[in-house]
């Protein structure tokens, strides 16, 4: 599904063992004058009329035509050091999530990353969550897929802007595509932006997108070990949703072990037990919502 | 699934490191990853030689340290380390919330000549 699953390697990489040969077999040790005892193929010429006094990585090109030599030349070992870096490895994304929540937080928006696995209901429940909303927060929704805008379609049937992030092959949303997509899309006026994540437990969670809460949805249907083989996006969840409760008895739910598990892989998440379905537990939820837009908005004086 | 991109982000990060401290090739490339990180080592491993040929780390070495969760147990008072990505604290089986690490995703160091 995804550009980064590694298709279209190369195969064995031939240079990586010349490279080992000449670093192994003939590292030179540069501060002494060459003297060569071994014979070079044809086309080589290099000049031993000089010393060498650096330390420069050695790359001669010459073949030895006999593997016998046993000269101890030692280029490398001198010149090499060592660079201690401490950096994030995705430090670009982290700075533009902060920049993204600095412009939500200048709004008095609060934001909401959604995510689960494709199928739990995301796109259904952020729908009817918008509509409960709607008499006290107006709200925005920005939504990533892979592929086609038929969520993006089903979300705009609850009234809300929204804005479709086509990521092509890449299976998650990262801040520079949210930050693109805030171009798109009209804040004037809103409250709180849903983010709708792509549909994936896995790779979402390493990027940041300058969200104030992870929701994490986990479906009835799903199995209720499913925060046990996915610790560490359940962990990032500042909330963790249960979906299709309706179907729960369909489907031999057992309760008081999804939400042990949750406990277990989230133990400080606010837990929603919902059917977008029948309205249950989306009370709670848009309760919930209202009293962090309040929280948000106090948090910054000058929001409007 | 995404460790080819954390791996070009990495790569792209060393690169230019390498190339600030005037390297002209790069032996190692040392990683610190997280428990909770989301990343599976073996696959960055998997990226590294995918994306490595053709530039100056080509033929590097890639070592990764993992780095294992800890969290605070606030009944305890005390940090403890868990082996399986769980907060259970060891002593008094509560489930603590706080995380203090395991989701580093880090460029440690290089090794340059």
């Amino acid at each position: 599904m995804c550009e980064n699953c590694g298709c279209g390697l190369p195969g064995e990489n031939p240079v990586g063992v010349s490279a080992q040969h000449q670093e192994q077999a003939h590292g030179h040790g540069h501060d002494h004058e060459h003297e060569h005892g071994h014979e070079h193929g044809p086309g080589h010429h290099h000049d031993h009329g000089h010393p060498h006094p650096h330390a420069h990585p050695h790359t001669h090109a010459h073949s030895h035509a006999e593997a016998d030599h046993d000269h101890a030349h030692d280029a490398s070992d001198e010149a090499r050091r060592t660079v201690e870096v401490r950096r994030a490895i995705l430090e670009k994304n982290d700075r533009l999530a902060e920049r993204n929540r600095g412009f939500f937080r200048a709004r008095g928006l609060l934001v909401l990353n959604v995510l689960s696995s494709p199928g739990s209901g995301k796109t259904t429940f952020i729908r009817e969550s918008v509509r409960k909303l709607a008499p006290e927060l107006k709200t925005g929704v920005i939504v990533g897929d892979l592929a086609t805008d038929n969520d993006a379609q089903r979300l705009r049937e609850s009234g809300a802007p929204v804005v479709q992030i086509t990521t092509g092959t890449v299976c998650h949303l990262e801040a520079e595509m949210v930050g693109r997509a805030l171009k798109r899309l009209d804040l004037t006026g809103l409250d709180l932006l849903i983010i709708e994540n792509v549909g994936n437990l896995v790779c979402p969670a390493s990027y940041d997108l300058g969200e104030d809460l992870r929701i994490v949805l986990l479906s009835v249907t799903e199995g209720e070990d499913k925060p046990l083989k996915y610790p560490p996006m359940f962990q990032s969840a500042g909330v963790v949703v249960i979906s299709k409760m309706d179907l729960a008895q369909a489907c031999g739910y057992d309760r008081d072990t999804a939400l042990a598990n949750i406990r277990r892989a989230a133990p400080t998440a606010r837990v929603f037990e919902t059917s977008a379905k029948t309205g249950q537990g989306l009370d709670a939820w848009r309760e919930f919502l209202l009293q962090q837009h309040q929280e948000r908005k106090a948090l910054d004086p000058l929001a409007p | 699934m995404h460790e080819l991109s954390i791996m070009q982000s990495a790569l792209s990060l060393a690169l230019d490191q390498a190339r600030q401290a005037g390297a002209v090739r790069v032996h190692t490339i040392r990683l610190r990853i997280g428990a909770l990180s989301g990343v599976v080592p073996d696959a960055l491993e998997f990226a590294f030689e995918a994306l490595t040929p053709g530039t100056m780390a080509e033929g590097a070495q890639l070592a990764v340290e993992r780095v294992p969760a800890r969290f605070w147990c606030v009944a305890c008072t005390r940090e403890f380390q868990s082996d399986d990505m769980f907060a259970e604290c060891p002593d008094c089986h509560s489930l603590s919330g706080e995380l203090r690490a395991g989701r580093e995703m880090e460029l440690a160091s290089l090794e340059i000549d």
